[in-house]
């Protein structure tokens, strides 16, 4: 390990951005939550914050983008290191192999990042490229007028409709809310786990971070299976003053010349 | 008591192991662990069979050499105990206990039950001590040490080495190890100069070692005989950062 | 056997500088040049390693556990003395030298005491500066605890594992000079026999314990720290590892062996449970403070539950026999006192060999919490080993052998017999005489190894020269062919009794014959029955596996075998003592009140035995003991 690879990294600085990157990512999903959540103010409200985050300047939009990716990406990076490092340091299993303490949560990491991972890139393609064969939202939601302050209206995308048009697929809704739940345990340990690896826990504080990790990762879950249960349990809906009949009459989309993004 | 016994056995360092099974009668459940064990392999020798090869010592619990996978938990079932205090009224009649070495690559099984744990050696080697010559010390009360300090510094002292923590982690992490000991010196007064260069170096050696990557499972906590507290690896993660920054702007000595 | 004890001139405070500023130096230069063995990685071998090491001497240390940091001194709870007199209640340098001289029954060196004494207060700053967490108060200072048979407290700790903390500060300093390369560690490795050349120690021969392979090592001196023999006795508070092989290969060679008797008998283990106990296991002495010991009055008694046994049928035989100092009477009167009570036939538990230590009064008087704050700990200790919960019955309690004052002699430069062959530690006949203080092991392995074997070493060498023998000579060649030709002997008996059922049945004939209490005619009887024991060891012996890998039993028959051989020069010893003194308690020889009674006019002196020969009768030679600044007195404790 020592001559061999250039890019050498110790064990704990692997850790170290483990931590830093994964809480930059928590940091970035509590956002992500919250302005999706606005779904449940109505059309209006949603659609008028796509279309604001949709305004921002090119390079703010890319660079948040490209700043995610490579969070992602050293995140990924890291977790593949070392958990193939962590694999080969064990040999064999124990005849029955036992586990004392460690939380399910905590041996299932990699495994509940992975899904978790699968299911981005699902995401991205889903309601953010919206290139998933069938469900090319840009082809198929009518554009949502949307009226501002001074009264103005502009031709925007509708992405209360795609959010109610999306969940209503039972598969994608069933994925999106086992990730959101492996997504919450992979938070109920890593959240406190955090602290511990960038030494800022101690015995008093463990149990506390533990829970409020539990609680956070609990609240995002709850947060984010909200809508695509709202949706089945029909609290969330199409709206009737737009004009939509079906997913399979190919309408005329005014884009309005807006790059069309989900809720990014 | 009457046990059934499935115990790994490996003729050496090159060879395949595998597990063997053995019966025991008339234990008594006031006996230890290791005695237990010593009646088998009285049999064994007394039919000319060659007897379990495992590590002991002291039979007190402080000496670390006792190194016994039982049931697939370093130490066996009871919380804080080691292999040689574990005592047999803790087992059921008739119950199958399978024993097994410490697994981690690092720690190579060098027959049967024994591992080479000498990677802990050296990880000491690379800075778990404080250079002070002898007959160069000032007076022992010359600096006074809070109380706090002391005593944290002893629960990290307490280690006994014996490798529980690493066989129990399912990365064979040797960070409580090597924590214990960073924490004990970096937090007393007297190991305070060198306490960036300790902390480099004896994670440097530990990864070298091949042991895995901590990732807080806590498993090494629950298994320690000495119940050394994941403490000690935020103490030693934290110092670690501290001296990378500084060793980033090249400032450790 | 000529027994110079090289005892400096001078008043005794002034004996030890004078002594290091005669003794010659090596050049810094130099000493590199030269080679030294050290066997033993505990406190007095680690110490000694690590200081030669930083003197910049090439050292290799042997050891046969698997690190150098597992040897026995690990396993020391109690504590460390030291005359720092940081309590301001009187302590000093001779006070210290005053109480062990004492403490010993008169039966040791005073020069070498001293010594001790003076150096006891460098320890502790060596030690703190090596980052042992010793117990502080809340100011930050060192805390002390008072410990038996001294008025002052002077005694450091950390926590219930003193020898643990101690031996990890030595074997880190091992660690930084190994690191250096002053010092290469050889763990697994046991030394079987030592090499002499022209009347000096020239080397060692050791079997590597994994590969089997026996191997000469050359050194221009070498060191034996390799602990007790306490193992002879089977069940003991030793490590199982714990073994006489290098000391007594050395006797063999013409090193002295002296006091074999003095043996220490600790009154508060727990008490054997049966046939399987491979050991036994010491609860501090510290629980005597606030516990009390008792048998029942009447024998009919010792089998029933004791809240069954009222008050008035119980014996509570130390308060009564020592009125002043009660449950706190010293380690041997109160071993003995046991014995006594069992003997009478009412010993408590299956075994019939046991006390109580009882802690109701205690929990009555200060509560239970109480008692938890200052004994949690040991409490749950008695528990994981016995399943018993001494808060709600008495815990019972026996003596067992726990520490032996017997060993190499040594002169005042702790240079045994053999010319160039040291020994540190308890490996020596050491400074404690006929008993030893609780506390003072630690002190002395320390100060043999950090603070006088580094001088006196260099002082031998330097007036050596290097010597740099030949680890092919004929010297090393035949030792290592007598050693591979004991091993081939052990393995091709193909018996088929193990070893540890030989060791039982010698610890047996040693704990009833030559135990706590000795007469003419059981020694004689053990100097008949270890020969036969001898005998059907090498005929049923039975050593499965090879030789030329790891082999547990291998280890152990070879061990039993040098324990075969010595309890008989134990027993010997005891036999010759015609005294009572410390440790060693011959039943003729005792007042009418059933104390020890020492002989000073004949027996005050080191008994200094020398091998002639394989069944040969050793011959006993005598060191004779001068007291010009200790007055010998009766010892006594009522
Ligand atoms: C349970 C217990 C509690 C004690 N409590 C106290 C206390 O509170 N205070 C106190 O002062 N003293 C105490 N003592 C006594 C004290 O611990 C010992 O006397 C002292 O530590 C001995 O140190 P040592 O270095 O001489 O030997 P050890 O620590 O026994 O070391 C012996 C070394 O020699 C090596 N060795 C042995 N034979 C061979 C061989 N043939 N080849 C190669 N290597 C070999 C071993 O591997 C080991 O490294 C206690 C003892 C026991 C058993
Ligand atoms: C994209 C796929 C992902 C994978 C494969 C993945 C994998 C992992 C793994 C293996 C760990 C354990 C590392 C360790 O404790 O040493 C981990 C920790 C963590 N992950 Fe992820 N993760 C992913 C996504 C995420 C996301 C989206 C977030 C943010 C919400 C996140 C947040 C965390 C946090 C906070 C930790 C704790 C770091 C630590 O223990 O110090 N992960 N991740
Ligand atoms: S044998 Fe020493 S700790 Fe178990």
């Amino acid at each position: 390990m020592s001559s061999k690879s250039c890019i050498c990294i110790s064990s704990l600085q692997k850790k170290f951005l483990m931590a830093i990157t994964g809480v930059l990512l928590f940091g970035f999903v509590i956002v992500h939550m919250l302005g999706n959540l606005q779904v449940f103010l109505g059309p209006d409200a949603i659609n008028l914050y796509a279309y604001k985050l949709h305004s921002l300047p090119a390079f703010v939009m890319w660079g948040a983008r490209l700043s995610l990716l490579l969070m992602v990406g050293v995140h990924i990076l890291m977790a593949v290191k070392l958990t193939i490092e962590n694999k080969k340091s064990r040999p064999r299993e124990y005849d029955n192999e036992g586990t004392v303490q460690a939380s399910y949560s905590s041996r299932t990491m990699p495994m509940t990042g992975l899904i978790v991972l699968s299911f981005i890139i699902f995401h991205i393609l889903h309601y953010t490229s919206r290139v998933v064969p069938g469900m090319e939202y840009d082809d198929k939601i009518p554009s949502y007028s949307l009226e501002f302050e001074d009264g103005s209206v502009k031709q925007v995308f509708d992405v209360y409709a795609m959010i109610v048009e999306g969940f209503s697929n039972y598969f994608v809704s069933f994925f999106y809310i086992l990730s959101m739940g492996l997504l919450c345990m992979h938070l109920s340990h890593g959240l406190s786990s955090m602290f511990q690896t960038l030494g800022l826990r101690n015995k008093v504080w463990r149990p506390r971070l533990n829970n409020v990790a539990r609680a956070t990762a609990l609240f995002i879950f709850i947060g984010f299976a909200a809508i695509p249960i709202s949706v089945f349990s029909g609290v969330l809906h199409h709206n009737d003053s737009n004009t939509y009949s079906s997913l399979n009459s190919v309408n005329d989309v005014q884009n309005d010349n807006i790059t069309s993004e989900g809720t990014q | 008591m009457k046990l059934k016994l499935r115990i790994w056995r490996q003729e050496s360092s090159g060879c395949k192991g595998r597990m063997v099974e053995y019966e025991v009668d008339n234990i008594s459940e006031n006996s230890s662990f290791l005695e237990m064990m010593d009646l088998l392999n009285e049999d064994l020798v007394s039919e000319g069979k060659e007897a379990v090869a495992f590590d002991h010592d002291c039979r007190e619990g402080i000496c670390g050499s006792c190194s016994l996978t039982i049931n697939g938990i370093p130490h066996g079932p009871q919380k804080a105990t080691t292999a040689c205090q574990l005592h047999m009224r803790h087992f059921d009649d008739g119950q199958t206990i399978s024993i097994e070495p410490w697994n981690a690559r690092p720690f190579p099984v060098i027959k049967d039950l024994v591992v080479n744990r000498s990677a802990f050696d050296k990880i000491i080697q690379s800075g778990g001590y404080i250079s002070v010559r002898a007959g160069s010390a000032q007076d022992a009360n010359a600096i006074p040490i809070p109380k706090q300090d002391a005593d944290f510094a002893m629960d990290a002292a307490a280690c006994i080495g014996c490798g529980a923590c690493v066989a129990a982690c399912k990365n064979a992490s040797a960070m409580l190890f090597t924590s214990a000991k960073v924490s004990q010196l970096n937090t007393l007064p007297q190991g305070k100069p060198e306490k960036d260069r300790r902390v480099l170096n004896m994670v440097k050696t530990m990864d070298q070692a091949g042991f895995g990557n901590c990732t807080n499972y806590g498993e090494c906590e629950a298994v320690c005989p000495k119940e050394i507290s994941l403490d000690m690896i935020a103490k030693m993660n934290r110092d670690y950062a501290v001296a990378s920054v500084k060793n980033f702007f090249g400032t450790v000595a | 056997m000529k027994l110079d004890s090289k005892i400096p001139d001078g008043p005794i405070s002034d004996k030890w500088k004078n002594h290091k500023f005669a003794l010659k130096l090596v050049n810094p230069a130099n000493k590199r040049k030269y080679n030294i063995i050290v066997v033993g990685s505990g406190l007095a071998g680690g110490s000694c390693a690590a200081s030669l090491g930083e003197l910049g001497y090439n050292v290799q240390c042997f050891c046969y556990q698997d690190s150098a940091r597992r040897a026995h001194s690990i396993a020391a709870q109690g504590g460390i003395n030291s005359a720092k007199n940081y309590q301001n209640d009187g302590d000093s340098a001779y006070r210290l030298f005053y109480d062990t001289v004492k403490g010993g029954d008169f039966r040791s060196r005073e020069a070498n005491v001293h010594r001790l004494a003076e150096v006891s207060e460098n320890i502790i700053d060596q030690c703190v500066a090596q980052g042992v967490p010793f117990a502080r108060e809340y100011g930050g200072l060192l805390a002390n605890r008072s410990f038996g048979g001294a008025q002052v407290s002077r005694t450091f700790y950390a926590r219930g594992q003193t020898g643990q903390q101690l031996l990890l500060g030595a074997y880190s300093s091992l660690s930084k000079q190994v690191s250096v390369g002053t010092v290469k560690m050889y763990p697994r490795t046991e030394m079987l026999d030592i090499v002499k050349e022209n009347g000096s120690a020239v080397g060692i021969i050791t079997r590597d314990l994994v590969t089997g392979e026996i191997k000469s090592w050359a050194a221009d001196c070498v060191v034996l720290a390799t602990g007790g023999y306490g193992t002879v006795f089977n069940l003991s508070t030793n490590a199982i590892g714990c073994n006489v092989t290098a000391t007594f290969k050395a006797y063999k060679k013409g090193a002295g062996f002296a006091n074999p008797c003095y043996t220490q008998i600790h009154p508060t283990c727990i008490p054997q449970e049966g046939e399987h106990q491979s050991k036994l296991t010491l609860m501090s002495e510290s629980l005597r403070n606030d516990g009390r010991v008792w048998v029942p009055k009447f024998k009919e008694d010792a089998d029933k539950h004791p809240s069954e046994i009222a008050e008035d049928r119980r014996d509570y035989y130390l308060e009564r026999k020592y009125p002043s100092f009660g449950n706190l009477a010293p380690r041997d009167i109160s071993s003995r006192s046991a014995k006594e009570a069992c003997d009478d036939g009412r010993g408590i538990g299956t075994t019939g060999l046991g006390v109580y230590l009882d802690f109701e009064d205690a929990i009555k008087r200060l509560g239970e919490s109480a008692i938890r704050e200052r004994y949690g700990n040991l409490f749950d200790m008695y528990e994981c080993i016995t399943g018993e919960n001494a808060y709600q019955r008495p815990m019972r309690i026996y003596p067992a052998v726990h520490y032996t004052m017997g060993g190499l002699w040594v002169d005042y430069n702790l240079m045994t017999t053999i010319d160039g062959c040291f020994a540190l530690g308890e490996a020596n006949f050491s400074d404690h005489g006929a008993n030893r203080l609780g506390a003072s092991a630690l002190m002395q392995g320390l100060s043999d190894g950090y603070f006088v074997s580094p001088y006196t070493i260099s002082g031998y060498l330097a007036d050596n020269g290097v010597k740099d023998p030949d680890p092919e000579s004929d010297a090393f060649k035949q030792a290592e062919s007598e050693v591979k030709e004991r091993i081939s002997t052990l393995m091709s008996i193909k018996g088929k009794k193990s070893a540890r059922h030989f060791h039982v049945q010698l610890g047996k004939i040693m704990w009833e014959y030559c135990g706590m209490a000795r007469n003419e005619k059981g020694l004689k009887k053990a100097l008949d029955l270890i020969p036969q024991l001898r005998e059907d060891f090498y005929k049923d012996l039975s050593v499965p596996g090879s030789s030329d890998s790891l082999n547990n039993e291998l280890e152990r028959a070879g061990r039993v075998a040098d324990h075969l051989e010595f309890g008989e020069l134990l027993c010997r010893d005891a036999l010759e003592r015609r005294e009572s003194c410390g440790g060693h308690f011959r039943e003729e020889y005792q007042t009418d009140e059933g104390e020890a009674q020492r002989d000073d006019e004949n027996f005050a002196h080191a008994a200094v035995w020398e091998y002639k020969g394989k069944d040969q009768v050793p011959a006993r030679h005598q060191e004779e003991l001068q007291f010009d600044n200790v007055k010998l007195a009766v010892r006594s404790y009522k």
